[in-house]
């Protein structure tokens, strides 16, 4: 329904009665309406500042949140208020929709504030009333074209890692796109412009008239015929390095279809072609005419340098950017020219050795005049030619510098918005390195937690956790949750420094265990393991292999490294968890987590297979050992307590 | 000659800005508004109270303004909680909120884990109907029977969510791709090492205790049983129960 209709409909249905002498069959009963409260005052308190407002107007809207029973969620009824947690300023543009049926714009304000603000309360964008319209849609295509510009950049410029068995055709592209993300490309990139430069240069020596030596002293010859062999030489090897690139990006493009049809394809195929048709093009005058021709297109070579210069590339997107004004351009100087030429041709007519011969002859005058260059090669000579090349003159300056300044200012926003973006991407590095590390806080809070022994139990550790501050709900039930991802994969979370030390453990501890026989004590390598996956050692304990011998002896260094690190937390009960106080936490979308603590549970919890088997193949005396520490402990057996018994046994 | 330049570059920034087009798909987007039932009804319909649900509702609100979560942004807020939760850094408007939470320690930026694999499992099984998005009821409901509903309830929940096809069997391959996002979850600096075959392992381990028949699926019964005859999972079933 559109806009405040509701207000109206009593008034409509009032109206039905100039109907009803005409109705030809019974109307339809009334529906019941229920006891209407009559209008109220509904107070809406947004961060504090309180809004009042009639019932009746925020029922304009039904399909916002303010017109519907959403805004119910949001309603405390201790207070009798409804209350929003957001921003009180733009709040008020807000309600002043509900009002007055417009939407408008604060000029202040940041528009992707706004846009938030809008998606909240239910409104769409397009209420934005005609007087704001123009503005906001500019502020929003500027933000959306720098988002844009940043999220591109992130992903061409970082450029994703590629996946490991990404192939040749893959990073073959990748390496032609981005050449900054390896060494070769960087040089194939290098050495491909060097080649396009040399090739411009190339013909444009190959012009110059070169004295040439003393044998024929009076003829003087282009450089291009005195050393056609060199020339040739040169021409051929810069064709077959661009012919290789082409065909190295042809093979390697995504999409062939679309890089045939890309312009800097068809740039490439005109560079080479000249040279292959040369080279099959007998020598015969009439052809090698149009052979000279084709030798004009080895120019174009000198545009493959736009892939190397993103300053090139500015100006064309500029030149582009603006090509409506370009045209506007171009069709003025058509219509002048036309008229002038025409006028000048009359005027000079009657003058016997004119220049002026067709009016086609008059364009170049025009065109020379126009411009303001003024070449002298032809003149008017009557009054009445001198006057009309005048006015010609005149507004050929006024012509062309007016569509100028939109063109400039179109080249300057470009060109500054790509300096913003460059210095962005510079900046963007330490940005995300920095934002990082604001996020690691999180869970070098949850290692440092465990490192201050904050996981014991809430009996034992009483001195302990004095010193563990403490901690919001929050960071409780956070910390509970990734400590139910460590006992259900069985791994915990440590730091980079630990986890290198533990692999050059691991590596050190593989190279010496060669040499031990797997013999010395069957259950050892066994046993080590049960502390963390029980069952799992007993398996590897069932088949032992030599591998295993090796690994299981890396991890008994692991555990070395590790046990100086930390001393073992004491065992926490499952019980005690549900011990601590729940205080009523302020649930975000945290919801979630708890999902996941949830799912991750049914796996097999890390200690029930010893205690359920305390018979298990190899148990032996290590394993019984294991399996007492165990029981001993309750529920949660955190990884390390077996494991100091287990080297003090070895 | 201009119109010429003007093509290179346009092929070479490759879309440098969005068309109008664009703009107007994006508009059209943020037109996609969902409001969920009365309060009342969802009263009705879960488990929770009204004050939860107006809790619930808030958080869902502020993450999702337009009422429906779709893949991307689940994946997002669910890998806030892990640790760096994988190569999605959160928008810097969702980021202001941590950094004001938890201020940054001087300790070396950690590896990032990718929770997203596993979010994309989560979003699967919360979006009941597989239209692609969440809705504020369908969230409501899950989470009603995953925080206060029956034991039986919760464990057919964790079948279906292990049902990546949804075809009532839990088969090793489903299994192993669920242990292998949970064990994505946890990074690369984990102590122990984590090893190459450490989720199969645990597949086998799992698979051994749960599929009685030896078939090589699991079914829902199958399931079913041998949670309820294993103490520990039935006690910590109970964990969650006093979330809110």
């Amino acid at each position: 329904m559109a806009a405040g209709v509701a207000t109206w409909l009593p008034f409509a249905r009032a109206a039905a009665v100039g109907w009803l002498p005409l109705a030809q069959q019974p109307l339809p009963p009334a529906p019941e309406v229920k006891a209407s409260r009559g209008d109220e005052v509904l107070v809406v308190n947004v961060s504090g500042r309180r809004f009042e407002t009639w019932k009746n107007t925020l029922d304009r809207y039904p399909d916002t949140l303010l017109g519907s029973s959403e805004k119910e969620f949001f309603y405390d009824a201790e207070s009798g208020e409804y209350f929003f947690d957001r921003d009180p300023d733009m709040f008020r543009h807000v309600l002043n929709f509900y009002r007055t049926g417009r939407l408008h714009c604060p000029r202040q304000e940041c528009i992707q504030a706004f846009d938030e603000e809008l998606a909240f309360y239910g409104l769409v964008p397009e209420l934005v009333g005609d007087c704001c319209l123009e503005e906001y849609r500019d502020r929003k295509k500027e933000n959306a074209e720098r988002l844009a510009e940043d999220e591109e950049a992130e992903q061409a410029g970082e450029g994703p890692a590629l996946p490991a068995g990404s192939s040749l055709r893959q990073r073959l592209w990748r390496a032609f796109e981005n050449p900054h993300t390896s060494t070769a490309a960087l040089v194939f990139y290098y050495v491909t412009g060097f080649f396009i430069a040399v090739s411009v240069i190339a013909n444009v020596v190959e012009t110059i008239p070169c004295r040439s030596s003393a044998r024929r002293p009076t003829r003087e010859q282009p450089c291009g015929d005195r050393f056609p062999m060199a020339f040739f030489c040169m021409d051929t090897a810069c064709v077959l390095i661009f012919t290789g690139e082409y065909l190295l990006r042809l093979f390697a493009a995504p999409s062939r279809c679309r890089f045939l049809r890309s312009v800097m394809s068809l740039i490439d195929v005109v560079a080479i072609l000249p040279y292959y048709i040369g080279l099959f093009v007998p020598k015969n005058d009439d052809v090698s005419g149009a052979f000279v021709t084709l030798r004009v297109f080895r120019v174009f070579r000198i545009f493959k340098f736009s892939r190397h210069s993103q300053g090139l590339r500015i100006l064309g997107y500029t030149l582009k950017s603006c090509a409506s004004e370009l045209g506007f351009l171009l069709f003025s100087l058509t219509m002048a020219i036309i008229i002038f030429a025409t006028v000048m041709f009359y005027a000079e007519k009657g003058t016997s050795k004119t220049n002026f011969t067709s009016i086609p002859a008059a364009f170049w005058y025009t065109i020379v005049t126009m411009t303001t260059l003024g070449y002298g090669d032809m003149v008017p000579s009557t009054i009445a030619g001198k006057i009309f090349g005048s006015i010609c003159s005149l507004s050929g300056v006024l012509v062309i510098a007016l569509p100028v300044p939109v063109i400039v200012s179109n080249f300057s926003r470009i060109y500054h918005q790509n300096q913003r973006a460059d210095k962005r991407r510079a900046q963007q590095k330490v940005r995300l390195a920095r934002i990082r590390l604001a996020k690691s806080g999180t869970t070098n809070a949850f290692l440092q937690y465990k490192q201050n022994g904050g996981l014991e139990d809430s009996g034992s550790g009483e001195g302990q956790a004095l010193c563990v501050r403490s901690r919001s709900a929050f960071e409780q039930q956070h910390h509970h949750l990734l400590h139910c991802l460590e006992k259900t994969t069985c791994h915990e979370f440590t730091d980079e420094l630990t986890f290198s030390e533990a692999l050059g453990a691991v590596s050190l501890g593989g190279r010496t265990s060669r040499s031990t026989s797997v013999s010395s004590q069957p259950m050892g390598p066994g046993s080590l393991l049960s502390s963390c996956c029980p069952r799992r050692a007993k398996r590897r304990a069932i088949r032992l292999a030599n591998s295993t011998a090796s690994v299981s002896r890396g991890s008994m260094q692991e555990l070395d490294t590790l046990a100086g690190l930390r001393r073992s937390p004491a065992p926490q009960s499952r019980s005690s968890l549900n011990a601590k106080p729940h205080d009523s936490l302020d649930l975000n979308c945290d919801s979630p987590d708890f999902v996941a603590a949830i799912i991750s549970i049914p796996t097999p919890p890390v200690n029930t297979p010893d205690e359920s088997q305390p018979s298990s193949p190899g148990g032996g005396g290590s394993g019984g050992r294991s399996n007492t520490t165990l029981r001993n402990s309750s529920l949660g057996t955190p990884c390390l307590l077996p494991e100091t018994v287990k080297i003090s046994s070895l | 000659m201009g119109a010429v330049m003007g093509t290179f570059s346009s092929l070479q920034t490759k879309q440098r800005r969005p068309s109008k087009d664009k703009i107007e798909d994006e508009l059209e987007m943020t037109m996609v508004c969902h409001r969920p039932e009365g309060l009342e009804q969802l009263e009705a319909q879960t488990n929770f109270t009204k004050r939860e649900l107006q809790v619930l509702y808030r958080g869902f609100k502020n993450e999702c303004p337009s009422g429906v979560v779709n893949e991307e942004t689940f994946k997002q807020i669910y890998a806030q909680f892990f640790p760096h939760g994988g190569d999605f850094l959160p928008k810097l408007q969702g980021l202001s909120k941590w950094v004001s939470l938890h201020p940054p320690s001087p300790h070396l930026p950690l590896y990032f884990a990718d929770a997203s694999t596993y979010a994309h499992y989560l979003f699967n099984a919360f979006d009941t109907t597989q239209t692609g998005s969440v809705k504020f009821e369908d969230f409501v409901s899950a989470l009603s029977i995953l925080l206060r509903g029956t034991v039986h309830e919760k464990l057919r929940w964790t079948f279906n969510l292990y049902d990546i096809n949804k075809d009532g069997y839990i088969n090793k391959e489903e299994m192993m791709d669920i242990v292998k996002a949970i064990y994505d979850m946890m990074g690369k600096y984990t102590y122990p090492v984590l090893k190459e075959d450490t989720p199969r392992q645990h597949v086998d381990v799992f698979f051994q205790k749960m599929d009685k028949n030896k078939d090589g699926i699991v079914t829902l019964d199958e399931f079913l049983e041998s949670c309820q005859e294993d103490d520990n999972i039935m006690k910590s079933l109970q964990l969650f129960q006093n979330v809110m």
